[in-house]
């Protein structure tokens, strides 16, 4: 943030208390709907380390919301604790506003502000004077590239500007612990690389805490990743070991013109393994039989059903789908 | 062990803050309200003209004041009343919830912002009413006492009714029921009301600022009596701003 703004309260790396920023320990909560209660978070630990850029990954519905909504304290668990950098925020709510910045899905209640009032504004409701937060809104505008907009109501800016500048709200009044949900969804390539320069930029001072259904952000930004489904943590580590546990497996991705031509042996014998999503099928296999599953298709006759393919290396998707995740609208790009 | 918390705002500051991100998000959006309002206003003073007891006094000091009173309704009350609503219903509420502010620093900071928009269309109904009424302009001072007390209690019943409901559009009835008692209530006189709807006055916020404006309006006004009703005024503004940030807290902490 242009460096001139920095508050008194935010601490030195150095001056860092030796605490993890978040411990979560059997957390619990359900929601009434029509269908009765619906379990959302069931038996959630979690701890994240200080200075941590820190994931949560899972696909819609699997309980990723509720969750940071008890972290920063607006939803009270049913069962369970949350502590913040040494802070018990089930027994004192309040305080996590205190240490969280947070950034929800889609923040409507800025939506009519200016961008440059929006980002000011919630510098001073942290707690910045009137010329901090100045200060701290021009740094922001600057660092996110939205200087050109500061005058125009979020309401009236392209979906990824709206949620570059619900991001800048976020950042300003430099907080111990970000807490973001889906921070760069709808952004465009260059902008969500913006963002996660910024987060990239606050390290030293800040632990990030970061909801996604992008497996390209979490491979690209996450020091760990809590991988969610149905409420659970299914998995729980570096992006890098959590793919090393699906052993040399790699993945055939296979994306048909049409229907799959019928009584091609190795297409019926993919057929049986394959997850299947509209047109595509996802494979996961050791390396040599993916190679030579590989030849045969674009040699044969198959060939010229296929409208795209792709052999990879595992990624965290592969990781959600072996440990049991449904089928997935994990996002890719 | 555990780390320092961080900064937050005092009181003042915090009320100021949510006051200042409030006018400027109003400043496009609620113009032609504001318009809307007071020609709504004014379009009933003359209407009541050609209908009311021109050689009573009372009844035209009570439509002016009533009249006067419900541009602040209409802003304070139902727009605020919806305002509530929406936030409560698209998960708005979170953003404050998550901000070290009080409650009553965002009722209060909101309400204020949205009564004050009221002040200028409220004060040319007055006029305009005085106007047309043959009433005598000296006393109009007392709008700087009446409308903001006015605004303060409207927009504490607003943001209540706005907050409670879970459903937005229960908000919306709400806010729009609401303007009708202000409507009813204010602008008829109460002797011509049935008892029991006249002893329902007092529950109504602005019902007590419109009587302290329409005893202002008098050519020789009992301030004592003018006094008490806006002292009335006072204590409604305090109840119902207190509700309201009961309902913020039980809103935002699920």
């Amino acid at each position: 943030m242009g460096g001139s703004s920095t508050s008194a309260a935010t601490a030195a790396p150095d001056a860092r208390i030796a605490v993890p920023a978040v411990v979560v320990t059997g957390l619990r909560r359900s929601h009434r709907s029509r269908r009765g209660e619906v379990l959302a978070n069931d038996g959630i630990d979690l701890t994240v380390g200080q200075g941590e850029v820190f994931g949560l990954l899972g696909p819609n519905g699997a309980g990723k919301s509720t969750l940071v909504r008890q972290l920063v304290g607006v939803l009270r668990p049913d069962a369970g604790q949350v502590t913040l950098l040494g802070h018990d925020i089930t027994a004192t709510p309040a305080a996590a506003a205190r240490l969280v910045a947070y950034l929800a899905q889609d923040e409507t209640a800025l939506h009519e502000l200016p961008v440059g009032v929006a980002i000011e504004t919630t510098g001073r409701l942290r707690g910045l004077s009137r010329r901090a937060a100045g200060a701290a809104r021009d740094g922001l505008l600057e660092e996110l590239d939205l200087t050109a907009v500061a005058t125009r109501p979020l309401s009236t800016l392209s979906g990824g500007q709206r949620r570059l500048a619900q991001v800048a709200t976020a950042l300003v009044g430099e907080r111990p612990l970000l807490v973001l949900d889906e921070p760069t969804t709808g952004l465009d390539p260059v902008a969500r690389r913006a963002v996660w320069d910024a987060l990239a930029r606050r390290r030293a001072t800040a632990t990030v805490l970061l909801v996604t259904h992008n497996v390209l952000e979490a491979e690209t930004v996450l020091d760990r990743v809590a991988v969610l489904d149905r409420g659970r943590v299914i998995a729980s580590d570096t992006p890098g070991r959590l793919k090393a546990g699906l052993g040399d497996d790699v993945r055939l991705d296979l994306v048909w013109r049409g229907e799959p031509p019928a009584g091609d042996p190795t297409v019926e014998a993919l057929r049986a393994d394959a997850v299947v999503s509209g047109r595509r099928w996802s494979l996961r296999m050791p390396p040599e039989q993916a190679r030579a599953a590989f030849g045969q298709l674009t040699s044969g006759p198959a060939f010229a059903a296929l409208d795209d393919f792709t052999l990879a290396t595992p990624s965290l998707e592969d990781v959600y789908l072996a440990l049991g995740g449904r089928d997935s609208d994990l996002e890719h790009g | 062990m555990s780390a320092p918390l961080g900064t937050r705002p005092g009181p003042v500051a915090a009320t100021g803050a949510v006051v200042t991100g409030q006018l400027s998000r109003a400043r496009a959006a609620r113009g032609p309200l504001l318009f809307v309002a007071t020609l709504q206003s004014i379009g009933i003073l003359l209407l009541l003209r050609g209908v009311v007891d021109q050689s009573s006094d009372a009844t035209a000091r009570q439509v002016v004041a009533g009249a006067t009173v419900l541009v602040v309704a209409f802003v304070a009350l139902n727009l605020l009343a919806q305002r509530f609503g929406l936030l409560r219903s698209t998960g708005g509420l979170d953003y404050y919830a998550a901000l070290p502010v009080s409650p009553a620093a965002v009722v209060l900071g909101t309400a204020a912002s949205y009564a004050a928009f009221t002040l200028p269309g409220a004060a040319l109904t007055a006029v305009v009413g005085c106007l047309l009424y043959g009433l005598p302009l000296g006393h109009l001072w007392l709008l700087l006492l009446v409308l903001p007390l006015a605004g303060a209690a409207l927009a504490g019943a607003g943001a209540t009714l706005g907050l409670l409901p879970r459903r937005p559009e229960l908000a919306t009835t709400a806010g729009q029921l609401g303007m009708s008692a202000v409507l009813f209530l204010g602008i008829i006189p109460a002797q011509r009301m049935p008892g029991w709807l006249a002893a329902l006055r007092g529950l109504v916020p602005s019902t007590w600022a419109s009587d302290a404006l329409a005893g202002g309006l008098a050519a020789q006004p009992a301030w004592g009596r003018v006094t008490a009703e806006l002292a009335g005024c006072a204590v409604t503004a305090v109840v119902a701003l207190g509700l309201a940030t009961w309902a913020f807290g039980r809103a935002v902490r699920r």
